[in-house]
């Protein structure tokens, strides 16, 4: 008994030492402790900061600067002779400003009523995964339109006043996974002068964006707003866009179907006058640019 | 039996991490450069948080790299870094896991400078591959400096440069490595 106990005792202890000794060449950074999962900003759910027409959830990186070209053609419906709509274009030409992560600023004008735009948008809570993880992007954005055109009535009391417009939104998004991202945005816009006095100045609208991604470079995009309240809906519709993002290099290309004309939030979701029903869709593309101004040298926190 | 249990336990004590033999680091610094020649930008980042461990007796050096932690001069780069090419949502880590081959030529308690070759597998984007490299390493007052610099292949590491940015983005990317160590007490 004894010697069996002893012997046992030594294949024990040899044992104990063999694991001993192999353990060492096995994970030396387990000896460094991991840190825990730090909270990470949930990124790129869309590829630009619009989705077609409307404000996505994305913003741009401080110091990065976004020239922007939006194009919306004629009616496809139009035909050859105004070769699918390819001869009348209208167009947007802006500059949006990142200054933080979660806040940024831009300034446009369109060609259609000959509109100034301005917008800001920023966003209180941003998805993140992590610890204090949150599951959604909540954002708010603002803006102000100018019609610059003269006086259809010069010789009437005319107020400054009566170019401007304003919008205001709450955009709401999530990035599902890699390749879907969903938002709503309920939207408010109000234009101090309107075309008769039985129409009102305010406009409701409920917004919906989605994105696809298929590659890595390529996703296809859909962005529709219904509007609730303030338009006429025998004259007027609701704007449905639908398109291709693809991104290279430096740029962004959006090219889409739509039936708005309008490039900025008064415009497309007051003005749409063409039908998806009787084909009155155009084909239109935002062109995106960036440029980063001032340089970065920090590692993503949060 | 005493004699047998007694040299047991000597050996068992003696084979048991001894953490003196140990070097660590969680502020590492790893610089990639892929800037071709007709490169108007750099593209370049630098990573200032690589975690290092080295083993002093067998000469095991490993690293762990979060793919995160690379700063970018250009923001829209570091989108397109950890969008498009390292996808580093799929593979937030890079571990290399290696030896250093003459490491028992290096005495880690005396000042010096030695020449050394590091011989290991880096996993990166998912895929791992043989890589082998001469460096440096220096002992300087209980602090042990290591130095590599090596260049890797993208395509082996299923890295894909599209063609639109290939005077941009080159086919290899050198890695330069600079870690100072310290003793892992416990």
């Amino acid at each position: 008994m004894k010697r069996i106990g002893n012997k046992l005792k030594v294949l024990i202890l040899f044992l104990l030492v063999w694991s001993k000794v192999s353990a060492q060449e096995e994970d030396l950074l387990k000896l460094v402790a991991e840190d825990k999962p730090k909270k990470e900003i949930v990124k790129n759910a869309f590829k630009a900061t619009r989705v077609i027409n409307s404000q996505s959830m994305e913003f741009l990186s401080p110091g990065t600067m976004d020239f922007i070209i939006l194009h919306r053609f004629g009616q496809i419906s139009e035909g050859m002779s105004n070769f699918f709509g390819l001869d009348q274009a209208s167009m947007r030409m802006a500059l949006d400003f990142g200054l933080r992560d979660n806040l940024m600023v831009g300034i446009g004008r369109s060609t259609y009523k000959k509109e100034l735009d301005g917008f800001i948008k920023y966003a209180p809570v941003r998805q993140s995964t992590g610890t204090n993880g949150f599951p959604v992007t909540i954002a708010i954005s603002g803006g102000t339109t100018l019609n610059t055109l003269p006086w259809s009535d010069p010789a009437r009391q005319n107020y400054f006043t009566s170019r401007m417009a304003y919008y205001t939104q709450l955009i709401i998004g999530r990035k599902f996974n890699d390749k879907f991202s969903l938002q709503i945005s309920p939207t408010m816009v109000h234009q101090n002068l309107v075309a008769s006095s039985s129409m009102p100045n305010d406009v409701f609208a409920a917004g919906i964006g989605g994105r696809f991604k298929v590659s890595k470079r390529i996703a296809l995009t859909a962005d529709y707003s219904y509007l609730l309240y303030g338009v006429d809906m025998n004259l007027y519709n609701n704007p449905l866009s639908i398109g291709v993002d693809i991104e290279t290099g430096g740029h962004v290309f959006q090219l889409h179907f739509s039936n708005s004309t309008g490039m900025n939030e008064r415009a497309f979701l007051t003005e749409t006058t063409g039908s998806w029903d009787k084909t009155e869709i155009r084909f239109g593309f935002n062109l995106s640019r960036m440029f980063q101004i001032k340089k970065i040298k920090e590692t993503p926190k949060e | 039996m005493k004699k047998i249990l007694l040299v047991a336990i000597a050996l068992f004590l003696g084979a048991s991490t001894n953490a003196q033999d140990k070097y660590f680091t969680k502020n590492g610094t790893i610089i990639f450069d892929a800037t071709t020649s007709t490169s108007p930008e750099k593209v370049a980042a630098v990573n200032k948080s690589v975690t290092c461990v080295l083993d002093g007796k067998t000469g095991n050096v490993q690293f762990s790299v979060l793919m995160k932690g690379f700063e970018f001069e250009q923001a829209l780069m570091r989108e397109h870094f950890h969008e498009n090419y390292l996808e580093t949502e799929k593979f937030p880590r890079s571990l290399f896991k290696g030896q250093i081959i003459n490491s028992s030529q290096i005495n880690y308690s005396k000042n010096g400078n030695y020449d050394v070759t590091v011989k290991g597998q880096l996993t990166m984007h998912g895929l791992t591959k043989d890589v082998e490299t001469n460096g440096k390493v220096s002992v300087n007052d209980g602090k042990i400096s290591i130095a590599a610099k090596f260049s890797v292949l993208l395509n082996d590491y299923g890295i894909e440069v599209p063609r639109l940015v290939s005077d941009k983005v080159a086919k290899s990317a050198g890695i330069k490595v600079d870690c100072s160590l310290q003793a892992l007490g416990k």
